[in-house]
């Protein structure tokens, strides 16, 4: 018996354990974890080791390239670029992780509950996701914002219940060739419970395109965020996130490159990151890829 | 100078974990209107021989290290792809194992068929539209296709299994090849119908004097069919000789090994059903259909269509039918995992059609099944230890202290060795996952158990050891068990009783070797009649009759 405990420890137990002995071999992965990782404490710590203040303008010297005192430059208010990409990555992270974290929710469980049960209640349900799809989702933000007020958390959740609906059909195509799979049916055989076969065979065996299209739609919120506060329903200026200083860094692209380059330079990073990460995670979660 | 002359041949496949040996050192040739049979076990390597033939394994990882295939004087393995081409449109024909993929489901067969005519490599011999469509219904005629010229344009689903792999072979004679590859073409086939298409390739073979190489993982097909075997296992060739030589003078250790591992003669074991008192499952004119949505307005599929049987404590009942006879749907329908239509299914004398979801819990404890293919019927995700655990766990069986003595009890009991319990289903071969599946449906002690076609996916000799270890574990846990399935062979030796299905009704149902000694009806005579026998002298007898 001890003997097997042993091994227990050295060969992993369950598949997140044995995920992480793999992930942790993969480099690329673990590169991408190391810079999401420290882009997160980075903006955890802004308050505290932003060299400047978000809102500190010095009109006097205006968009001023890199220098010794603005390592990024400023932008034309004079404010420096390095705050205020800081304080544009809490913004951006968070709406990235949040958002994404209800998409995956819903949409994973939306979906694995449609495609398993099947019939009529997978009818209503993707038909519910087919309104919603045909809903103009700006009408159906700018309707919360304005019953509900301008708030930021509100504006993470909205953009969370529309990004959920690709999710869904992505969990419920494979749920449905996965119930028709043999272990499945010896699961249900076994006696187990519709939402313990959910929980235990079905969930896992989505992972490998969910995870894949999650580390999509992180970006692509954070760009929908730039938009909705382009349009003046996100965030405001002084509050800046990377989607507004690209956006803004559009616009003096020809006279002030840094405005654009620097948080464009940011995103892609974090986008590189991310996509290594995803890889490496649907590698590691796929016992079938070897341990070593 | 024969047609075909391999010599030497290595193949290694390069991966991360290293090298591994497919082809190793392997020779033989085949001539003019000569069969040769590749016989061997998944991993012998038998395919990959011949696939190299044709240029069609992926390089890499596959690497051709030595040797020559002379065909006519040219070497296959060294030749440029114009000249592969040329070789693949005129010369070597190939069939495959499945019919059902590989036909393109877009193109009707028609056009599928004249393909290798109107774009044939060789600008010479390429013929009109006109032409090819005469020339390929023609070639349906003679491969037996009923009313060719209406078929021409009917698409692959239309057709059955067995008139597939009849199109499959008129699309390989075409062009008039001269050596004609056949990798397993009767393994997804029903038995009758293997009889045919083996008649058939034999057939035109005499007619068309073209050499075959039959590749198979079963010496039963191969005696009546082959001249020469030769018997491969990982990698090599153990043994090269015609074919009464194979199968009466061997002197391979391995060679002996499969030909005792195929299937034959009467359970050993005596019945041990309870002959008295109330059956343990009794279904009464049991129907389930299944809609189908084809039809307007919506008709049914009658997948079983009135059957009414017993089965008694303690014994093993063999039900055998072909493809579409209703005989999974059955074993499904009476573990309540088909929805049935009408009938009655009574386990003890409670009739489980009529329990709800929540009371058939701790019925479904007391009923278990087996899958045919190991492949799909794990978990991936899930280690060996968490498959076997989940229904320990979930029906209470075992608690968190005793659960790791339990699950290796189980793994002792179906012939795993204990230190694989954290390895995934992807790490074990079809033999052992068979098992792994075995000791999930023995987990919750069962009282009967629904096989379902369990050693069809398996290599000969590892069918053997299962059947071994599903009596020993009947004997040993008191189990009663319905055992599906379409090889007639493995039913004899392993049930007690035998039920024969087609078209969703039981057509005979007796005791095993009554059954066999004297079967009432003429379809099951036609189905004992078409089981290949190892036998290459009473084969040819079969054939010449």
């Amino acid at each position: 018996m001890d003997q097997i405990k042993a091994s227990e420890q050295e060969q992993g137990t369950s598949l997140w354990k044995d995920a992480w002995i793999k992930l942790s071999k993969n480099y690329l992965a673990l590169f991408g974890l190391s810079v999401l990782a420290l882009l997160c404490i980075v903006s955890l710590l802004t308050p505290w080791i932003a060299p400047y203040g978000y809102e500190e303008q010095n009109l006097i010297l205006g968009a001023s390239a890199p220098s010794l005192e603005h390592w990024l430059g400023t932008d034309i208010f004079g404010r420096d670029m390095l705050t205020r990409i800081m304080y544009g990555g809490r913004v951006s992270l968070t709406v990235g992780f949040i958002a994404t974290a209800v998409a995956l929710i819903i949409g994973v469980l939306w979906g694995a509950i449609a495609g398993f049960v099947g019939g009529r209640v997978d009818a209503v349900m993707m038909r519910i996701v087919d309104i919603m799809y045909a809903l103009p989702f700006m009408i159906f933000i700018v309707l919360l914002m304005v019953v509900f007020g301008r708030n930021i958390l509100l504006l993470f959740l909205a953009i969370g219940a529309v990004e959920w609906l690709t999710m869904a059909r992505i969990v419920r195509s494979q749920v449905m060739s996965l119930r028709e799979q043999e272990f499945v049916e010896a699961a249900h055989s076994l006696g187990l419970s519709q939402w313990t076969i959910i929980r235990r065979h079905i969930i896992p065996n989505t992972l490998g395109p969910v995870i894949v299209y999650t580390t999509l739609t992180i970006p692509s919120v954070m760009l929908l965020e730039a938009f909705l506060s382009f349009l003046g329903l996100g965030i405001q200026p002084p509050q800046s996130s990377w989607g507004l200083l690209i956006n803004y860094g559009v616009e003096t692209m020809e006279e002030y490159p840094w405005l654009l380059i620097f948080p464009g330079v940011t995103l892609s990073l974090t986008l590189f990151a991310l996509n290594f990460l995803g890889d490496g995670l649907r590698d590691a979660l796929d016992p079938r890829t070897s341990k070593d | 100078m024969a047609l075909l002359e391999v010599n030497g041949l290595s193949i290694y496949f390069y991966s991360r974990n290293g090298v591994v040996k497919a082809v190793d050192d392997v020779s033989f040739s085949v001539d003019a209107g000569e069969t040769l049979a590749i016989v061997g076990e998944s991993g012998s390597g038998k395919s990959v021989t011949c696939y190299s033939l044709l240029d069609l394994l992926p390089k890499p990882p596959a690497k051709i290290e030595a040797g020559t295939a002379l065909f006519d004087g040219i070497d296959l393995l060294s030749c440029d792809d114009t000249q592969m081409r040329r070789f693949r449109s005129n010369d070597i024909a190939m069939i495959f194992q499945d019919p059902m993929t590989s036909l393109n489901p877009f193109i009707s067969i028609g056009e599928q068929l004249i393909e290798p005519l109107i774009y044939n490599e060789d600008k010479s011999r390429r013929q009109s539209r006109s032409e090819a469509r005469l020339r390929a219904i023609e070639l349906l005629n003679e491969v037996g296709i009923m009313d060719a010229e209406r078929r021409f344009d009917s698409f692959p689903h239309e057709f059955s299994g067995g008139m597939r792999q009849r199109v499959m072979i008129a699309m390989a004679l075409i062009n008039e090849p001269r050596l004609l590859i056949c990798d397993e073409p009767t393994t997804a086939l029903d038995v009758t119908i293997q009889a045919q298409i083996l008649a058939l390739i034999k057939t035109l073979q005499k007619k068309r004097d073209v050499a075959v190489i039959f590749i198979s993982h079963d010496l039963g097909v191969v005696a009546g069919i082959a001249d020469k075997v030769v018997v491969m296992c990982e990698g090599t060739v153990r043994e090269a000789n015609d074919t009464e030589g194979i199968f009466y003078r061997t002197e391979d250790d391995y060679t002996r090994k499969l030909l005792a591992a195929i299937p034959e003669g009467a359970k050993v074991t005596p019945s041990r059903a309870e002959a008295t008192g109330e059956p343990m499952i009794r279904v009464d004119n049991l129907k389930t259909y299944f809609p189908d949505y084809s039809k307007t307005p919506v008709g049914y599929i009658r997948a079983v269509d009135g059957v009414s049987l017993e089965i008694q404590r303690g014994e093993i009942l063999g039900l055998v039918g072909e493809s579409g006879s209703g005989k999974s749907t059955l074993g499904r329908s009476i573990l309540q995992l088909a929805p049935i239509t009408a009938g009655s299914i009574n386990f003890d004398g409670t009739q489980l059609n009529k329990l709800s979801a929540d009371h058939l819990v701790p019925w479904r404890r007391k009923m278990q099944m087996i899958f045919q293919d190991p492949y799909a019927s794990l978990n991936p995700r899930m280690t060996v230890y968490q498959t076997l655990a989940e229904p320990l766990l979930y029906h209470g069986l075992a608690n968190a202290k005793n659960i790791d003595q339990q699950v290796q009890h189980l793994m002792d009991d179906v012939g795993l060795a204990r230190n694989n319990m954290r390895k995934y289903p992807h790490e074990f071969s079809g033999g052992q996952r068979q098992r792994i599946a075995i000791g999930r449906a023995i987990a919750t002690k069962p009282e009967l158990i629904i096989a379902d076609e369990p050693v069809s996916a398996l290599d000969v000799t590892i069918q053997a050891q299962i059947l071994d270890l599903i009596l020993n574990l009947v004997e040993k846990h008191n189990l009663t068990m319905l055992f599906i399935s379409h090889d007639l062979s493995v039913v004899r030796c392993i049930s007690d009783r035998v039920v024969v299905m087609n078209q969703g009704v039981i057509i005979e149902t007796g005791d095993t070797e009554a059954l066999w000694a004297d079967p009432q009806q003429q379809y099951t005579r036609d189905l004992l009649a078409a089981i290949p026998m190892a036998d290459p002298k009473s084969e040819r007898l079969r054939t010449t009759r």
